[in-house]
């Protein structure tokens, strides 16, 4: 699916661009978004050193058990087949806790920590029922006081600029609980097949 | 606003305070395992790197040729008869595909029609409430290896779909 997807954006903007005329822009975007993606994974390298760096102490120091102990009736629900003990119901929490405070860097390494969990107890490169709710439950975006968004309105002089924090939050549940409606929809539809 | 700023900027030292302290209390050798837990982000992130290049590049190509814009125009009609205000179109669209070109978009609709006008509240609402679908993607099953990704992306643009259109009619309702 990926790689139709992948190959088609770039074969559709190709194809478009001969007769457009805007190969001259298509060629010079080659390179600069290449260039892009790494300065954006050198960025990645600091907030992911420093965040699992961190996970490991409060994994170790059983933090995380803690946490995932004390949300266990919620998360229990959401991911029925993560074993309630497994360390990845912490990465889970901690993404989502991460989250909903705004703090899309921190969320994004413990997102992929429990992604890493969540292999290891599948053990297949198929991707496993908890990780598409999870990975559904990340796109849906959970924040609850938008940040980013604050500061730019701040920028433009707002007169309230944390107004939109009331209608995101009414956007963001509705969008996250459909996640996990949609998601289920889609799991018992592919278990029937 | 207060306390909101106060909390995120106190959450994660807050945290991190937590955390150095229960770890000590239980003699857990804190520096040692922050350089362990430390050289997997180095892994990882080497890891994504060709992940995101690839993406990354595919969508510029779509975006710098034209193609996007073209395809945002052809189904505006549509969009505009259902009542989607026509300046927020590209912004709607672009979202679940390239955050960086979300963002800046959010930016520039603030930007022109003022962060108090209708479209600059809807504009930041959708930015903030839904997220970019194929990055995490990317990120998230790129970083682990995982190939088949079943009904992931039809969820996850699924639910960009719900998330943008509860925006609009919540923004309608309360602010409209």
């Amino acid at each position: 699916m990926v790689n139709i997807i992948w190959a088609f954006m770039a074969a559709v903007g190709i194809v478009y661009a001969m007769f457009n005329g805007t190969m001259d822009e298509v060629n010079k975007a080659l390179f600069e978004s290449a260039e892009e993606a790494v300065t954006l994974t050198i960025g990645l390298i600091s907030i992911l050193v420093f965040w699992l760096g961190i996970m490991k102490i409060a994994e170790e120091a059983g933090i995380l058990t803690f946490l995932a102990n004390l949300f266990r009736p919620i998360i229990v629900r959401i991911f029925p087949d993560i074993p309630k003990d497994h360390p990845a119901m912490g990465y889970i929490l901690s993404n989502i806790t991460a989250n909903i405070f705004g703090l899309g860097n921190a969320a994004t390494p413990m997102g992929i920590k429990a992604m890493e969990q969540m292999k290891e107890l599948s053990g297949t490169d198929t991707a496993s029922r908890s990780m598409i709710t999870f990975l559904a439950l990340n796109t849906s975006s959970l924040t609850l006081i938008p940040t980013t968004v604050i500061s730019i309105r701040m920028q433009y002089g707002s007169g309230s600029p944390t107004e939109i924090v009331a209608t995101t939050i009414i956007a963001t549940l509705i969008s996250s609980v459909s996640a996990l409606i949609i998601d289920r929809i889609f799991y018992y539809r592919s278990l029937r097949r | 606003m207060g306390v909101i700023t106060l909390i995120s900027t106190w959450l994660i030292p807050c945290f991190l305070l937590v955390v150095l302290f229960v770890a000590t209390w239980k003699r857990v050798p804190t520096y040692e395992m922050f350089v362990e837990g430390g050289k997997d982000g180095v892994k990882m992130a080497f890891s994504l790197l060709p992940f995101l290049v690839g993406m990354i590049v595919a969508i510029s190509i779509l975006r710098s040729s034209g193609a996007l814009d073209a395809f945002i125009q052809f189904i505006s009609p549509l969009l505009i008869f259902i009542g989607v205000p026509p300046e927020i179109i590209p912004l709607a669209m672009v979202r679940p595909i390239s955050g960086t070109a979300a963002l800046g978009m959010t930016t520039e609709l603030i930007g022109t029609h003022g962060p108090d006008s209708f479209i600059g509240k809807l504009a930041s609402t959708m930015q903030g409430s839904t997220d970019t679908t194929l990055y995490i993607l990317t990120i998230y099953f790129g970083a682990v290896g995982i190939r088949k990704m079943r009904y992931a992306l039809k969820v996850g643009l699924l639910a960009d779909l719900v998330g943008i259109i509860a925006s609009i009619i919540i923004v309608t309702l309360i602010f409209g």
